[in-house]
Formats: C-alpha cells, sequence, structure tokens
C-alpha cells in the first residue's frame, strides 16, 4: 500500500472536493477563533471600564 | 447532570481544558484518516472518485447529528428555560450548515463523473437540500432578532420543525427510488464496504465528530463572552 495521489481523469472531482472541504472548514476554524479572541477581548475591555467607573 | 452544566461559569469549568486536547485529538485524526483515505484501493466500479466518500459521508452524517442536537437543545431551551440551550443551538448551527453544504456539494461532484449529472430531484437529495435550508433559515432568523428572549423562542420553533426532515433524509433511500445508493454501513449482517475503504471512513467519520465538538466548545464560549458582554453593557448604561 503507497500513496496515491494520482487521481487521473477524476482529479478534477476528486481535488475539487477536497479543497472545498480544506476552504469551508478552513474558513469555519478561522473565523470561530477570531470570533472567540475578539469577544474575549471586548469583555475584558468593558470589565476594565466597568472597574474604572467604579472607582 | 445537563442541569448542573446548564450554568455557564460551571460549563467552562469542564470545557475550557477539554479544548486543546480535542483540537490535537482532531488533528492527528484528521491528517491520519487522510493518509488512509489516499492510501485505501481504488473502487473497480468507481476508480478514484470513491475518495469523495471520505469527506462526503462525515459531512453528510455531522449534517444529521447537528441538527438532532439542535432540536434536542431548542427543546431544553424551550420547555426548561435552561441558560445554556439557546446558546449551544446557536453556536453550533452555522457549524451544521457548513457539513451540509459540504454535503451537498461534494455528492454533485461525485454525483457528475458517476452518475452523468450533478443533482437529482430526488428523495435524499431534496431532503438534505430542505435540511440545509433549514440551517440557513435558524441562522436568518436568530440573526434578524434583536430581542435574545424572543429570538431563542422562535428560533427553537423552527429548529425542532425540521427534525421531522431527519427521518426523512436517512430513510429516503429506503423509501423512494435514486440515483443515490442505499445504505452499506448500518444494515443486516453488517457493513458492504470493504474493510480497506471501512477503515479510513471510520477515521475521518471520527475526526468529523471530535472537530465539531471542539468547534462547538469554541462557539459556545463566544456566545457566553458576547451574552456576558451585552449583560455588563445594559448593565452600566443604567448605572
Amino acid at each position: 500500500m503507497h500513496l496515491d495521489l494520482d487521481m487521473g481523469k477524476y482529479a478534477v472531482f476528486v481535488w475539487g472536493a477536497y479543497g472545498a472541504s480544506v476552504i469551508a472548514i478552513g474558513a469555519l476554524i478561522l473565523m470561530s477563533l477570531r470570533a472567540n479572541a475578539t469577544r474575549r477581548k471586548q469583555l475584558e475591555g468593558l470589565q476594565a471600564a466597568a472597574e474604572d467607573k467604579r472607582r | 447532570m445537563i442541569t448542573w452544566l446548564a450554568n455557564p461559569e460551571r460549563f467552562n469549568i469542564i470545557a475550557r481544558p477539554l479544548r486543546p486536547w480535542l483540537a490535537g485529538v482532531a488533528a492527528v485524526l484528521l491528517a491520519w484518516g487522510l493518509v488512509l483515505a489516499f492510501m485505501s484501493p481504488e473502487d473497480y466500479q468507481q476508480g478514484d472518485t470513491v475518495r469523495i466518500m471520505y469527506i462526503h459521508v462525515p459531512a453528510a452524517w455531522m449534517g444529521l447529528l447537528i441538527y438532532a442536537a439542535m432540536g434536542v437543545a431548542s427543546f431544553f431551551g424551550l420547555i426548561f428555560r435552561h441558560a445554556l440551550a439557546d446558546a449551544a443551538a446557536k453556536a453550533i448551527a452555522p457549524v451544521g450548515a457548513v457539513f451540509t453544504g459540504l454535503a451537498l456539494l461534494t455528492g454533485a461532484l461525485w454525483g457528475m463523473p458517476m452518475w452523468g449529472t450533478p443533482w437529482q430531484w430526488d428523495g435524499r437529495m431534496t431532503s438534505e437540500l430542505v435540511l440545509f435550508l433549514f440551517y440557513v433559515a435558524y441562522i436568518a432568523l436568530h440573526a434578524s432578532i434583536e430581542d435574545e428572549p424572543r429570538a431563542a423562542k422562535s428560533t427553537a420553533i423552527l429548529a425542532m420543525v425540521g427534525l421531522v426532515n431527519l427521518p426523512i433524509v436517512h430513510f429516503s433511500v429506503q423509501w423512494w427510488n435514486s440515483l443515490h445508493q442505499g445504505d452499506s454501513i448500518f444494515v443486516k449482517g453488517g457493513p458492504t464496504i470493504a474493510p480497506a475503504m471501512l477503515w479510513p471512513l471510520f477515521v475521518m467519520v471520527a475526526a468529523y465528530h471530535v472537530l465539531t465538538a471542539w468547534l462547538f466548545l469554541v462557539r459556545l464560549d463566544s456566545e457566553i463572552l458576547m451574552r456576558r458582554y451585552r449583560a455588563l453593557r445594559i448593565r452600566l448604561t443604567f448605572n
């Protein structure tokens, strides 16, 4: 058994399917991580502002 | 246990340390599954296009499973008013939409060379498209209602209505004639797929499950952070 990357006449369909999956799942991962970091930063900023207001 | 976990703080005590582990396991399983997918033999009839199965089946599977989970969460949110139920359903909906969209797209790319057409209005493909549209409608409805409790109630009802479609997706290939192949894994007498192809499929299915679990925890954390931000902003405005 060896790694077979030559998809012959079906290359456009096989690599098209894998390419679309990588792009869609990759975008989902990146957007999820970015949204998480942004929301954490926003909350921390507001918490700091609330702390300042209390003082 | 579910009631105990319905508290966002308690939930995060368990979820936060789990996240890096899930990300690591998902990455390893995906890499392993992809290597196995391109080491497995080509099909005697379908040739190399059979390799689309290793991403098409897990995506379709997750689309169904995530919607079922959304339906259950929506039920708990609507009936028992669990704090995390609506947040959980809202957080996972885009993940289910992406997987269902990928199932439709990879299925069309598989169908083109094998059936001579990317699409047929048969029971399986049409019900899968309806599932995708339910995801899109759920996301759009949640985004269009500003009042959070009202949005939660409306989307929960929509999600529960959409549950009716799940058995149609699953059993459609048994109920109606279709270009789509019938069940080949959960059948009487065991799977009809050769073990050399079944193993890569199982590894990819496991990878998609773990990836979904990780994405769910990250997105649910984001949702909790956003709700805390909104609550704090309101408190600061009126104090």
